[in-house]
């Protein structure tokens, strides 16, 4: 009987509506459809700004429905501390990747962190630079093969991978940083609750969050999206422990 | 009735920024331009403003494009190696058509330099710097008080034509003291919001965006164009000069900032040997003052550029005026600072006795 139908999922209505460029079995579309519930869930689509990264999200802007800007590569942590400044009562987030926050963009993340204002971060972690065609990240596994490291990555020619979530939960601005991971229904639950806290931790005002989502890259990772999913789990998840590494008193 | 106060050269255009609206400021310390941050990081708060240390000049710039993008009067300022460090910042604030205010107080360069005055950043500030075609607005004061009044000006056009504004000054005028009078306050309250920033769509229909990405060839071109046509409005409305003794001249010197100062006295000494001289200064370097420099063909016997930089300022005087009379050209560089019986010795010896 239709009065007894209830609408159970639906488009969040941050969403713009539009088809998204991401490559087919990309964890990209995950964390957008969880920053666009989110968003209306708590109903911040006329006080959210949105700072996007150069990177496979450079194009972000165009699938929400509240305001964004484009920050130059790695930059976006230092523009949201401009905007976020200028309006405080405002939703400020940046959404990055690996190549983005963790190489170029490393001292604008690590110095957002420790002023620890009031922003919240979602980190896509993918091991590699999707956009420009797969080039190794700060955050590729040893071993690993990419387009400049194409014997696998050595400690002794390209260093170690990066533990962002870890070393950001060292300093004593943030107020909530976790790992999640976007490979399966139950960590993607609980990617959103993570992504709830620090949304909350920044409309609190309590201080600065980050969420670091263990991701997909089907193209250059030359895998299926089911065999994508299977390598985050056996051998990104073992160097990247999923967990909360920071979370202060009053964040929920 | 006179309200002038006798204030350090740095700390006054800091002061002439909030007076003219400026209530936001990111920077990071590089000297000779300290006593700016310092005296915006004492003075901000007093005004509802804010002060914000950043990690790099790098970040700076990056939090001056966030502010702008919030339609609010901010500013940034640096040295010499520090605006280096900015051009890709100010190359994305012009392609996304957002206003800011950036001071360089020159040093002596290249690489770390020195830091005495200079003017060798000349081609940088005026010619580019950042990647793309893009323009910005450049103001020279050659004096505390004008640099106090162009901010007003530097303010008020950066948000007309939502477009970067350059102030170049150097150590010689961010280190003096002299006294100064505000005399124009803008109150904050009565400027508005406009309708492009990113502020929270509060009930507004849409969503504002803004980029300076545009991956279409030809939509990239179209907005190229959209830009060098606000840039064509520019050089023909906001052009600036000022010529000093110049009803008479014969010659002329072309100098701008602390060297136009200098050569001022130049000027008078020459007078008082009996030579003909004036003085062109270009408050806008860019745009740059043509038009009014071109009205002296047929006038004038030979100009002088003088400069603290190799032949940079030369560049746009030799486009300006070509073949149209003797061109002259004194530099210093590395941060010496020619006196006013050096710039008249060189005249001397490449114009003679002027006569």
């Amino acid at each position: 009987m239709a009065e007894q139908m209830k609408v159970i999922y639906e488009r969040p209505t941050s969403w713009a509506n539009k088809v998204t460029h991401y490559c087919p079995g990309c964890t990209h579309g995950v964390a957008h459809r969880l920053v666009a519930e989110l968003v209306d869930e708590m109903g911040l689509v006329d006080k959210t700004i949105g700072v996007w990264p150069v990177g496979c999200a450079v194009l972000g802007y165009d699938y929400f429905n509240f305001d964004s800007v484009e920050a130059a590569h790695g930059r976006a942590p230092a523009m949201a501390t401009g905007i976020k400044v200028t309006n405080p009562d405002n939703f400020v987030f940046t959404y990055q990747g690996d190549g983005d926050l963790a190489s170029i963009g490393m001292a604008e993340i690590v110095h957002a962190a420790a002023r620890g204002w009031p922003i919240t971060v979602i980190f896509i972690n993918n091991g590699n630079y999707g956009m420009t065609g797969g080039q190794m990240a700060p955050t590729t596994l040893l071993g690993q093969k990419t387009t400049t490291s194409p014997l696998g990555r050595t400690p002794q020619a390209n260093g170690f991978p990066i533990r962002v979530a870890e070393m950001l939960a060292q300093l004593d601005g943030p107020a909530y940083i976790a790992r999640v991971s976007l490979d399966s229904p139950v960590n993607i639950r609980k990617a959103k609750s993570a992504m709830r806290k620090a949304f909350n931790a920044q409309v609190r005002g309590i201080g600065f969050s980050l969420v670091e989502c263990l991701s997909t890259c089907p193209t250059n990772w030359k895998l299926t999206p089911v065999e994508s999913m299977e390598r985050v789990r056996k051998e990104v998840m073992p160097y990247f422990p999923l967990g909360e590494f920071k979370v202060v008193e009053g964040v929920l | 009735m006179s309200d002038k106060v006798l204030m350090k050269g740095a700390e006054a255009l800091a002061e002439g920024a909030i007076q003219a609206g400026c209530r936001y400021y990111f920077g990071y310390p590089i000297t000779p331009q300290n006593e700016t941050p310092e005296y915006m990081s004492r003075r901000l708060p007093e005004v509802g403003g804010r002060f914000v240390q950043a990690e790099s000049e790098v970040a700076s710039i990056n939090m001056v494009y966030g502010a702008a993008c919030a339609g609010v009067r901010v500013m940034t300022s640096s040295s010499s190696p520090g605006i280096s460090l900015m051009q890709e910042g100010i190359s994305y604030i012009s392609g996304s058509n957002v206003p800011c205010v950036v001071m360089n107080a020159m040093r002596g360069g290249p690489g770390l330099g020195n830091i005495a005055p200079a003017q060798a950043d000349y081609f940088q500030a005026v010619k580019g710097g950042g990647n793309g075609d893009y323009k910005r607005i450049v103001l020279a004061p050659s004096s505390i008080q004008e640099g106090v009044d162009l901010f007003v000006d530097a303010f008020e056009l950066a948000d007309k034509y939502r477009m970067v504004v350059m102030v170049i000054v150097d150590g010689l005028i961010g280190q003096m003291m002299e006294p100064v009078e505000f005399k124009t306050r803008i109150d904050v309250s009565t400027l508005k919001t406009p309708e492009w920033a990113t502020v929270g769509r509060h009930g507004r229909d849409h969503a504002n965006i803004i980029t300076s990405l545009t991956l279409d060839a030809a939509g990239l071109e179209q907005w190229n164009l959209k830009l060098q046509a606000k840039y064509a409005q520019v050089e023909q409305a906001e052009s600036r000069i000022e010529e000093y003794q110049m009803d008479d001249a014969d010659y002329a010197i072309i100098a701008y900032g602390t060297m136009a100062r200098i050569a001022k006295t130049t000027v008078r000494v020459a007078r008082d040997k009996g030579i003909k001289l004036g003085l062109l200064r270009p408050i806008t370097v860019w745009p740059f003052p043509a038009k009014q420099m071109q009205a002296y063909v047929g006038k004038l016997k030979g100009t002088l550029t003088v400069e603290l930089a190799y032949r940079q300022l030369f560049e746009d005087v030799q486009l300006t005026l070509c073949d149209k009379m003797p061109l002259g050209w004194y530099g210093r560089g590395g941060g010496v600072v020619p006196g006013p019986q050096e710039i008249l010795a060189a005249f001397e010896e490449q114009f003679g006795k002027g006569r």
